[in-house]
C-alpha cells in the first residue's frame, strides 16, 4: 500500500507524466505455450482516443481484457496515473468496458442497466435517477428507459452499453469491437457519434477494432498490433503517410511494395531509379497507388523531381470516384495505380511519382 | 409432400401409445373415482361423489396429504440448498474438472433407488453404522431411535435421491448465463457477492423453479422411502393409495385420492411454468 501512495504522489509531482493516464510496461501474456502478447509497452494520454488495430489473433482483445482486469498479464505492469492498476480486481478499477456483444443484463430494464454501476456503488437514489436520465439523454435513448434489452435493436443496445459504461465517469473507457455487429450504414453513423461523444465527455477511449478504416476515421492515435507485438503507434495521418514497416503499409490502405537496392545514393527497383540519401544496401519501399500519376504532357522530357516510366494496363476496377488500375512495367513489375479515371481506349500509359512519396519501410518477416 | 401411408406410419404409433398408456388409464381412474365398492367386495358402477366426501371428512387422508406435502417441501428446500451450491461451483469454478464432477453427480442416478433406500436403512438403524459409531465414541449410551422409521429418515433419503434432479436444471441454467454478463458486472464495480445476487442468481431462477418442481413432485408421490424408512409417523399419501388398491380393496377411494394428487401436481406444474416464463428473457 505504501509504495502505491508514494508512487501516486510522485506521479502528480512529475510534470512529464501529468498528461499520461495509462502506462503499459512490457506486458506479455501466453495461453498455454501460445504467446499472445510479447513485450507490449504503450502510453495512453488523458482524453485520448486510441485505437488498438489488428487482425483476429493479433492479441488486441487480450490486451484490452488485461487493462479491464479480466485477464492477468504473465509479466509487465500497468500503471494508471502512477498507481498499479494490474494488481486491482476489475471491480476496483476506474475503467469501464463496452463489450463486443454489449452484455446488457437481460433481466433488467434499460434504465436499471444504466444505473447498475451506481447502484452497486450505493449512490443515493436521487443521484442515480438524475445521472441515469442524463446518460440516456446523452445517447438519445430516454424514450426506452423502461424497455428490456431484448425489445430494442442492436444499435440501440449499443447506445445503452455506452451509457451504462459512461454513467460511472470512468477514467478510461474500453471498447471491444463495439460496432462490429452493426450493419455498414449504422456503423458509419455510430463512428461519427462515438467520436463526437468522446470529445464531449473528454474521457480517454481505448477502442479495439480489426477495421482499419474505422480506426482511421475515429482515432487520435492508432496502435497497430501484429502477432502480439506493436508494429507502429502513430496518428492516422502519420501511420498512413509514414508507415514504419511493410506490414503497416499493407494493412493500412493499399500499397505497392518495391524491393530494391541502394548503391551510391541511388535507389534502384527494377528499371526504376531515383536519388536517395540512404546508405548502401537492400531496401524496401512503400508507394501508395494514389501517389502514382498518369503523366500529363509527354513532351516534358525527363522530369527533374519525378520518376517516369511506361506501363501497360492489365486490369481496371471502377470504384465510383476513383479507378484502381493494375499495370505492368516493361520489366514485369506489377503496380496498383489509383486515378480519377482512365481513358478506356488507352492501354499504354506513361506514369510518374515523386521520390519523396516512396517511403522506405522495414521488411516484415513472416511469422508462423 | 409425404405420402399418407408415411404420415400414418410416423404418427399412429405414438398416438396409440398415448391412448393405451395414458388416456385409457386416466379415463378409468376418473370413472373409478366416482364408483364404489359394495359390501360383497364388488365394484358398483353407480356415480356419486361419496369418495371425495370421504376424503374430505376422514381425518387421516388430509392429515397424511399435508404430511406428505410438508415432507416434500423439506426435501425440496434441502435439495436446493445442496444442489445450488454444487451447480454453482461446477459451472463457475470447476474449470477442467467440470465433466468429472458432473459425472460424479450423475452416477448415483444409475444406482437402483431401492439399493440407496436400503443403504440408508443400514446406516440409520438401531444397529446401524451411525448408531454404532456414536456409541463407540461414547456420544450416546443407547442407539438413537429417531434416526430410522421417522419423517427424518424419509426426508434424508429423499433428499439424497432427488438432489441430482434439483441440481441438473440449476446447472443447465447457470451454464446458459453468458459469461460476459458476469464480466460486465465486475466491470461496473460489482463485487463477486453483488454480482451473484444481482446477476447470476436472478438469471438462474428458471432452473431453480424447475429443480424445485422436480424435487417436490417426485418426493410428494414417493411411496418406497416412507414404506422402508418412514414407520407409522413417516407414512405418506402414496402409501395409503397403495394399500387402498391392495389389501384394503377400495379402488374407487384410491382412484379419488390419486386424481386429487394428479390435480395438485398439474396445478404446481402450471404455476412453476408460468413463473419460469416470467423469469426467462431470451
Amino acid at each position: 500500500m505504501s509504495t502505491m501512495t508514494s508512487q501516486s504522489e510522485a506521479g502528480r509531482e512529475t510534470p512529464g507524466t501529468a498528461r499520461s493516464l495509462l502506462a503499459i510496461h512490457n506486458v506479455a501474456k501466453s495461453f498455454g505455450k501460445n504467446p499472445v502478447l510479447r513485450d507490449i509497452s504503450l502510453e495512453i494520454a488523458q482524453g485520448e482516443f486510441l485505437t488498438i488495430l489488428g487482425e483476429s489473433g493479433s492479441g488486441k482483445t487480450t490486451l484490452l481484457r488485461i487493462i479491464a482486469g479480466f485477464e492477468s498479464a504473465d509479466s509487465g505492469e500497468i500503471l494508471m496515473e502512477g498507481e498499479r492498476l494490474d494488481l486491482q480486481p476489475p471491480y476496483r478499477r476506474q475503467v469501464n468496458t463496452v463489450f463486443q456483444h454489449y452484455a446488457l443484463f437481460p433481466h433488467l430494464t434499460v434504465e436499471e442497466n444504466v444505473g447498475y454501476g451506481l447502484r452497486v456503488a450505493k449512490r443515493p437514489k436521487e443521484e442515480i435517477a438524475t445521472r441515469v436520465d442524463q446518460a440516456l439523454a446523452m445517447v438519445k435513448m430516454s424514450a426506452f428507459a423502461k424497455s428490456k434489452p431484448a425489445k430494442i435493436s442492436g444499435g440501440q443496445q449499443q447506445r445503452i452499453a455506452l451509457a451504462r459504461a459512461l454513467v460511472n465517469r470512468p477514467r478510461l473507457l474500453l471498447l471491444d469491437e463495439p460496432l462490429s455487429a452493426l450493419d455498414a450504414n449504422l456503423r458509419r453513423q455510430m463512428q461519427v457519434e462515438l467520436k463526437s461523444l468522446q470529445r464531449e465527455v473528454g474521457i480517454a477511449f481505448v477502442f479495439v477494432t480489426h477495421d482499419q478504416e474505422e480506426a482511421m476515421v475515429m482515432s487520435d492515435r492508432i496502435a497497430l498490433l501484429r502477432m502480439g507485438e506493436l508494429e507502429q503507434v502513430a496518428s492516422p495521418r502519420e501511420i498512413y503517410s509514414r508507415p514504419a514497416t511493410a506490414y503497416t503499409a499493407q494493412f493500412i490502405g493499399h500499397t505497392n511494395l518495391l524491393k530494391g537496392e541502394v548503391r551510391a545514393g541511388v535507389a534502384r527497383c527494377g528499371s526504376l531509379d531515383w536519388p536517395v540519401a540512404l546508405p548502401d544496401g537492400p531496401v524496401l519501399y512503400s508507394l501508395r497507388p494514389e501517389n502514382l500519376r498518369v503523366t500529363k504532357s509527354m513532351a516534358g522530357g525527363p522530369g527533374v523531381n519525378v520518376v517516369r516510366f511506361r506501363a501497360r494496363i492489365r486490369h481496371r476496377a471502377f470504384h465510383g470516384s476513383t479507378e484502381l488500375l493494375q499495370v505492368e512495367c516493361v520489366d514485369g513489375l506489377k503496380l496498383s495505380v489509383r486515378t480519377a479515371g482512365s481513358d478506356p481506349r488507352q492501354d499504354d500509359l506513361e506514369l510518374e511519382f515523386s521520390p519523396e512519396d516512396a517511403i522506405p519501410v522495414r521488411p516484415s518477416e513472416e511469422r508462423a | 409432400m409425404f405420402s399418407r401411408a408415411y404420415r400414418a406410419a410416423i404418427t399412429v404409433p405414438p398416438l396409440l401409445w398415448i391412448a393405451v398408456f395414458l388416456v385409457v388409464p386416466y379415463a378409468l381412474l376418473f370413472c373409478y373415482s366416482f364408483w364404489s365398492v359394495s359390501s360383497s367386495q364388488v365394484i358398483v358402477h353407480s356415480w356419486s361423489l361419496d369418495n371425495y366426501r370421504e376424503l374430505l371428512h376422514v381425518h387421516v387422508y388430509l392429515q397424511t396429504l399435508f404430511r406428505s406435502m410438508w415432507i416434500a417441501a423439506r426435501v425440496t428446500i434441502f435439495s436446493l440448498l445442496l444442489g445450488y451450491p454444487l451447480a454453482y461451483f461446477l459451472s463457475f469454478y470447476a474449470g477442467d474438472r467440470k465433466d468429472l464432477f458432473y459425472q460424479l453427480v450423475i452416477i448415483p442416478l444409475w444406482v437402483s433407488y431401492l439399493v440407496r433406500a436400503y443403504a440408508w436403512k443400514t446406516i440409520l438403524g438401531s444397529d446401524g453404522v451411525l448408531n454404532t459409531l456414536l456409541q463407540y465414541v461414547h456420544l450416546t449410551k443407547h442407539p438413537l431411535e429417531f434416526l430410522l422409521y421417522s419423517p427424518f429418515a424419509v426426508v434424508l433419503t429423499l433428499t439424497h435421491i432427488y438432489t441430482p434432479f434439483a441440481f441438473l436444471p440449476i446447472y443447465a441454467s447457470l451454464e446458459h448465463i453468458p459469461r460476459n454478463l458476469v464480466e460486465a458486472s465486475h466491470d461496473l464495480g460489482a463485487s463477486p457477492m453483488q454480482t451473484f445476487w444481482r446477476v447470476i442468481f436472478p438469471l438462474s431462477i428458471p432452473g431453480v423453479l424447475a429443480g424445485a418442481t422436480f424435487a417436490f413432485v417426485l418426493s410428494l408421490g414417493d411411496f418406497l422411502a416412507p414404506l422402508l424408512l418412514g414407520g407409522p409417523s413417516g407414512l405418506m399419501i402414496s402409501n395409503i393409495v397403495v394399500s387402498l388398491f391392495g389389501a384394503a380393496y377400495d379402488w374407487p377411494l384410491g382412484a379419488a385420492i390419486s386424481l386429487c394428487m394428479l390435480l395438485l401436481v398439474l396445478a404446481l406444474l402450471f404455476l412453476s411454468e408460468n413463473l419460469e416464463k416470467r423469469w426467462s428473457f431470451r
